[in-house]
């Protein structure tokens, strides 16, 4: 369980994260969505402890994250952000292999080993093992980097808009992968994202922000309703059930 | 073991090889006199020179990974410039005379806490308000580098001409005139340096991953990085009060290095690093003292191969 307590982010006079309290549960996809600048970004980065915050904590399964050493919670915890440079020459191997990193402190047992070629195996990513990540296409290099975190084997898992500079294939397929990496692995996954279908039909859970501010969260038939999404991003979208899912049409 | 495990290590022995045929060479080669003379001196030569390479090799490597770049390094960031700031200020008051009359050993402590004093207040001014900047970081440090040049060369203009010559001496490459006892409080500083620097290699590897890739692995970003900084600051001092600013000296190794090592691993690439930087130093110096007979300082060879790959560098557009 992540729990928020009166969360906040302040640069200077503008706050972007306001007094956020909240508790994500445990297992499931959890999907935050919200208008751009509403502080989703910040959120996560602030419960992956990449940034400090100006008030408030956030306790992983009662762990403080400002507290506790960094080594510690990178065996429960990690992020994966959208932009993602890597200074040295690496293959999808080593990259993935930097995920076992948190037990094996660069020394990798034959298990490591094991544990990165199962990641490998996973996003199905065995043809390109051996490429440098700098020959691999956006979608495979975010496929590769979606591996090392799962080769970390952390209960919970933090993304960033995966699916950013994915096409519609390769979207629909990362979020299959998390929604079975949440179901066959038992993690608890929490994610940033824009497209509120994609939130809808994969999610468990919703939490929907702006301005800084948690406006509402439930479930998906309790947010993806007319009067939610227009309080969360001021437009009025048509939502129609498909095959049980609730999806919005806001295109047109 | 992978195949491609094996490729670094035949790297590193081949180098080291190399290194050990080169460093034969120059201590045997056209030796006329008594072998207990010659043996000495040129021991202490090589010696100074090993230290130097080892010191520039390792600082640019590490810095390059701290600071997530390929073209900037540690002299250009205005660390040399800083120790050269000093050398004019104490040239400029105390005059050449009074600065012989001072211990060795007492002036190299002063560089030292100097430029570990200069780049801890840089890191921790830069790095209190916010987590992200090391971009102004390094605007600051070529700034910095600027104002030092400025200063020292408003001092060098007003100083006496005799005084000048003095202090020109002391600020060109040159193996030719290092003093022993300087010699023995650089190994030990170099030493202290390395243990450690080596028992953080596998971290340097996740710090290459970027800050937040880096925190994500449980690697405590901010302790490293000013762990780093410091010991970068450390052989930075002992080099250049070795032999005076190579600016484009480190550039060459570490890139030569990234590009033959054939691994990412830290582990590899600094003492391929290293031994590159020993192959190209001690012999350079071969040539320069059995080619060119003396007649040209081996900083100005240095500058100019480095000065070129730096160039290339910049047009391949690695600069990211």
């Amino acid at each position: 369980m992540i729990e928020i307590s009166k969360l906040s982010k302040a640069y200077g006079d503008a706050i972007v994260v306001r007094d956020v309290s909240l508790i994500l549960p445990r297992r499931g996809v959890t999907s935050i969505i919200g208008p751009n600048g509403a502080g989703k970004s910040t959120l996560l980065s602030m419960i992956s402890r990449l940034l400090p915050m100006t008030a408030g904590t956030v306790t992983v399964d009662g762990l403080d994250v400002t507290q506790t050493p960094s080594d510690i919670l990178a065996k429960r915890l990690s992020i994966l952000r959208q932009d993602n440079r890597v200074s040295s020459r690496l293959t999808v191997r080593d990259l993935v292999e930097f995920g076992r990193y948190p037990y094996s402190k660069g020394r990798l047992t034959p298990e490591d080993r094991a544990h990165a070629a199962r990641a490998i195996g996973y996003l199905d990513l065995e043809p390109l093992a051996d490429r440098f990540l700098d020959e691999l296409s956006g979608g495979q290099r975010q496929r590769a980097y979606v591996a090392m975190v799962l080769c970390q084997d952390t209960e919970y898992v933090l993304f960033d808009e995966p699916l950013n500079n994915l096409d519609m294939k390769h979207a629909v397929g990362m979020m299959k992968l998390l929604r079975r990496a949440a179901d066959d692995l038992g993690k608890t996954i929490v994610l940033v994202l824009h497209d509120i279908n994609f939130a809808s039909c994969y999610s468990d859970y919703l939490v929907a922000m702006r301005d800084g501010t948690v406006v509402h969260h439930g479930t998906p038939a309790e947010i993806m309703t007319g009067p939610v999404i227009r309080a969360v991003y001021d437009m009025d979208v048509e939502i129609q059930e498909i095959r049980g899912y609730r999806i919005s049409n806001y295109y047109l | 073991m992978r195949k491609k495990d094996l490729r670094p290590i035949c790297v590193l022995l081949i180098l080291a090889a190399v290194a050990a045929a080169v460093i034969v060479l120059f201590m045997t080669l056209d030796a006329k006199g008594r072998w207990d003379f010659i043996l000495p001196f040129r021991g202490m030569k090589v010696l100074s020179m090993v230290l130097v390479a080892y010191a520039v090799a390792v600082s640019t490597v590490l810095f390059q990974t701290v600071s997530h770049n390929r073209i900037l390094t540690p002299s250009i960031m205005g660390f040399d410039a800083l120790y050269v700031l000093i050398q004019t200020g104490l040239i400029f008051t105390m005059g050449s005379a009074g600065l012989t009359a001072l211990d060795a050993r007492l002036l190299f402590g002063i560089e030292v806490a100097a430029m570990v004093a200069f780049s801890s207040l840089l890191y921790r001014w830069l790095f209190s308000g916010s987590s992200r900047s090391l971009h102004l970081l390094l605007l600051v440090g070529i700034v910095f580098g600027v104002l030092f040049r400025s200063l020292s060369g408003f001092m060098q203009r007003i100083i006496d001409p005799n005084e000048f010559v003095v202090l020109q001496d002391r600020l060109f490459a040159n193996f030719n005139s290092v003093d022993a006892n300087l010699l023995a409080i650089s190994t030990a500083a170099v030493v202290a340096v390395s243990i450690v620097a080596w028992r953080l290699t596998p971290a340097y590897d996740v710090l290459a991953l970027g800050r937040e890739a880096a925190i994500n692995l449980g690697v405590d970003h901010s302790r490293v990085t000013t762990v780093v900084l410091i010991l970068v600051a450390i052989l930075v001092s002992v080099s250049t009060a070795l032999v005076g600013p190579v600016t484009f000296f480190g550039l060459l190794v570490a890139n030569l290095a990234y590009q033959i090592a054939g691994t990412h691993k830290h582990r590899f690439i600094l003492p391929v690093a290293s031994l590159l930087a020993i192959i190209c130093i001690v012999g350079g110096q071969l040539v320069l003292e059995r080619v060119f007979a003396f007649d040209t300082a081996l900083s100005i060879v240095i500058e100019f191969l480095g000065g070129i790959v730096f160039l290339a560098l910049l047009i391949r557009g690695t600069a990211r």
